[in-house]
């Protein structure tokens, strides 16, 4: 199973599957204009629908109100991963440059601290530390806002029934793909699309798992 | 991705021209009246067609020096560093200047990306991913240097701190290993931007390809992604914070670069001075390469209306700026040299203007402070050959600044009794022009099979992404 989108749907393991009939995922419909996508959202969102999603080439403004995005909270992972890289970075330097032998007794010799005797120097030398802690910070920080943001997204994904719709191929192109979700309890396969139509949807399709 | 102020003129004279300089005025940034499907054709197409004749045509030469530099790093492992030209006191020649000059080019893509992202810098958006993929792949060959330089490279991973059974950790005091953290940090970080950046656009090349293989590569690539706004709002969270991650990153790593001189006791070398210069200069010889790829990619790629000549001028004009920050740097560094009153530092600037490699230094003022200045002329900067002769110049004289840094201090220190002539051997030549051939391949590689503009991005500074008419003004409420 990959991401792909199978050309027909007919043909998938799913459709074929006798004790799995296509079962509804979400009816989608298709708007060629960004201002036609929020108003339809917001219509929907009015309407009570709350389990969908609008699929675009590219981040739009205002669709976060429409649909009832909450703000995200990877800041906040970003801010802890950040600082306990930084933790991690202080910590790292200090022990093994800071002691003559270790604090904790009974530490295995591969975790023993190597002090550099050097030209009468601090063997704590804070201020020459900080370009190894910053650099921890950061790349602590980076790893966490890139990682966390995929893995909040559920990406990779490895099977959508999205992509079983041709819809979506221009939803990476020049159209904007609104998805309401059978899992919605307003939803019902002939009205929703019936409604999407109404609020001015080029074409709407279901697609199935 | 930056897209907050519409109100683009679109009402242009000639609509493939947006260089006006009437400040009332706000000029599109993607021209020829072209609608999303437009920028996505054009953008993909490169990846999605058999290359074109000039594609071979620099892509065989650049791998056959990319093996040239492989090869010569073979011999260099089976014979010893003794095939550079770089020994005492010159211990660090050539693979030292080549890491400092590989790592500054890299910065123009960071700060392109990340800093210019910051500042709400909208024209970013048809030359960043192209500049982030010149620092990814400068930055490659910036690593290899100092990787093949430590003599024993198959120890190499002793400069990363891990438990041993020597019992050892690195000396954390030592701006060496800064730089390891730095430029390792600064690498897998702007390998993060870049491809994540980039999700969206392969899946935009997923969606087209026609071809069986590519969609299969291009759909693990891009993990699924569906465009969906859920996934575009975090998508934005994550990448205004790598960008805000990536502005004191970048600043930091030349910083660090710099501090390998400036913590060092050498005459020449041991100045605060540094790490803006150092920072400067990076930016500098990084948009002379953004510049040298840039204006040819224009036209072979027909991407004249996306990347328009008011991007290529934007970047004349910040390459002028930084290099008037490097021709004050040079002037301040003679001026700190004399008003020091230290005889030392003295002595080594004298030596830089008129000792054995006075050559070095003239053309460096030459290439990086006086035939730029033709970017002053509006004229030059909206003229593609101009342009190139400018970049050029800044690219070598960039190189020639490393030069003069690195080996003048070194091989005239303290003592006269050990001072010596530094002279590079084939090797060193061949390897500079090899490392050459793999930035090339690579660069060659990212043109041919990924996204070279970012389409989503691009889409997001048309007139056509805003909307019109007030519908909708509710849901934009806080924005």
């Amino acid at each position: 199973m990959t991401t792909l989108a199978p050309t027909h749907p007919e043909t998938t393991p799913h459709a074929s599957d006798a004790d799995a009939p296509s079962r509804p995922f979400a009816v989608l419909a298709e708007f060629d204009t960004v201002e036609g996508v929020l108003h339809a959202t917001q219509a929907a969102y009015d309407a009570g629908y709350r389990k969908m999603d609008v699929h675009t080439p590219f981040p739009i403004h205002g669709i976060d109100d429409a649909l009832g995005v909450k703000p995200t909270i990877l800041p906040w992972i970003v801010l802890a991963m950040g600082l306990t890289g930084m933790a991690l970075g202080l910590v790292m330097t200090s022990y093994t440059m800071g002691f003559v032998e270790s604090p904790i007794p009974g530490v295995p010799t591969v975790l023993e601290p190597y002090p550099y005797l050097i030209s009468g120097k601090p063997l704590w030398s804070l201020a020459a530390y900080i370009p190894v802690i910053f650099e921890l910070t950061i790349m602590f920080s980076a790893y966490t806002a890139v990682f966390a943001m995929f893995f909040l997204n559920k990406l990779p994904m490895l099977y959508n029934p999205l992509f079983n719709s041709d819809l979506m191929k221009r939803a990476t192109d020049d159209r904007f793909v609104l998805a309401i979700e059978a899992a919605d309890r307003n939803f019902d396969e002939q009205s929703t699309a019936a409604f999407l139509k109404d609020k001015g949807a080029l074409s709407t399709d279901l697609v199935s798992y | 991705m930056a897209s907050i102020t519409p109100g683009y003129d679109v009402t242009l004279e000639d609509p493939h021209r947006n260089t006006g300089d009437d400040p009332t005025r706000r000029a599109p940034l993607v021209l020829g009246g072209q609608g999303f499907r437009d920028i996505t054709d054009k953008a993909a197409a490169v990846a999605l067609n058999w290359p074109a004749l000039w594609w071979w045509a620099f892509f065989l030469p650049s791998v056959a020096f990319a093996g040239l530099f492989f090869s010569l790093i073979g011999y260099l492992f089976a014979t010893g560093v003794g095939v550079w030209g770089n020994n005492q006191p010159a211990a660090w020649g050539f693979p030292i200047i080549n890491f400092v000059f590989w790592v500054g080019i890299g910065h123009a893509g960071t700060l392109i990306s990340a800093i210019l992202f910051l500042f709400r810098q909208n024209w970013r958006t048809a030359i960043n991913r192209f500049a982030e993929a010149m620092t990814i792949f400068a930055v490659v060959c910036a690593g290899i240097f100092p990787g093949i330089h430590v003599g024993r490279p198959w120890l190499a991973f002793w400069l990363f701190p891990y438990p041993n059974q020597m019992a050892m950790w690195p000396q954390f005091r030592s701006p060496l290993l800064w730089d390891v953290f730095a430029v390792s940090t600064y690498a897998s970080v702007s390998l993060l931007f870049w491809y994540t950046g980039m999700v969206p656009d392969i899946a935009t090349l997923r969606d087209r390809t026609k071809n069986r293989i590519a969609k299969v590569a291009y759909g693990i690539m891009s993990f699924g992604w569906t465009g969906s706004s859920r996934h575009w709002h975090r998508f934005e969270k994550a990448y205004l914070l790598l960008a805000a991650l990536c502005t004191p990153l970048v600043l930091s790593v030349h910083s660090v670069v710099s501090f390998d001189f400036a913590v060092a006791q050498m005459p020449g070398w041991h100045t605060t001075f540094f790490p803006p210069y150092f920072v400067a200069g990076a930016i500098y010889g990084g948009f002379a390469m953004v510049l040298t790829l840039a204006v040819p990619c224009r036209h072979l790629l027909g991407f004249r209306d996306i990347i328009t000549e008011r991007h290529i001028e934007n970047c004349c004009k910040v390459m002028l700026g930084t290099g008037m920050i490097v021709t004050y740097a040079y002037t301040a560094e003679l001026f700190f040299a004399w008003y020091s009153g230290h005889h030392y530092e003295r002595s080594i600037f004298l030596f830089r203007l008129g000792g054995p490699y006075w050559w070095g230094f003239w053309l460096l003022i030459l290439l990086n402070c006086l035939i730029p200045q033709i970017m002053w002329i509006k004229k030059c900067r909206l003229n593609p050959w101009t342009i190139m002769i400018a970049a050029m110049a800044v690219n070598a004289g960039m190189w020639f600044e490393r030069y003069v840094i690195v080996v003048t201090s070194l091989a005239n220190d303290f003592v006269p009794s050990s001072w010596d002539q530094f002279n590079p051997t084939w090797v060193d030549l061949w390897m500079f022009a090899g490392s050459f051939g793999l930035f090339c391949t690579n660069f060659l590689l990212f043109l041919k099979f990924l996204p070279t503009v970012a389409i989503a991005e691009v889409k997001t500074v048309t007139p056509e992404a805003h909307g019109h008419g007030g519908h909708h003004d509710a849901a934009t409420e806080g924005h």
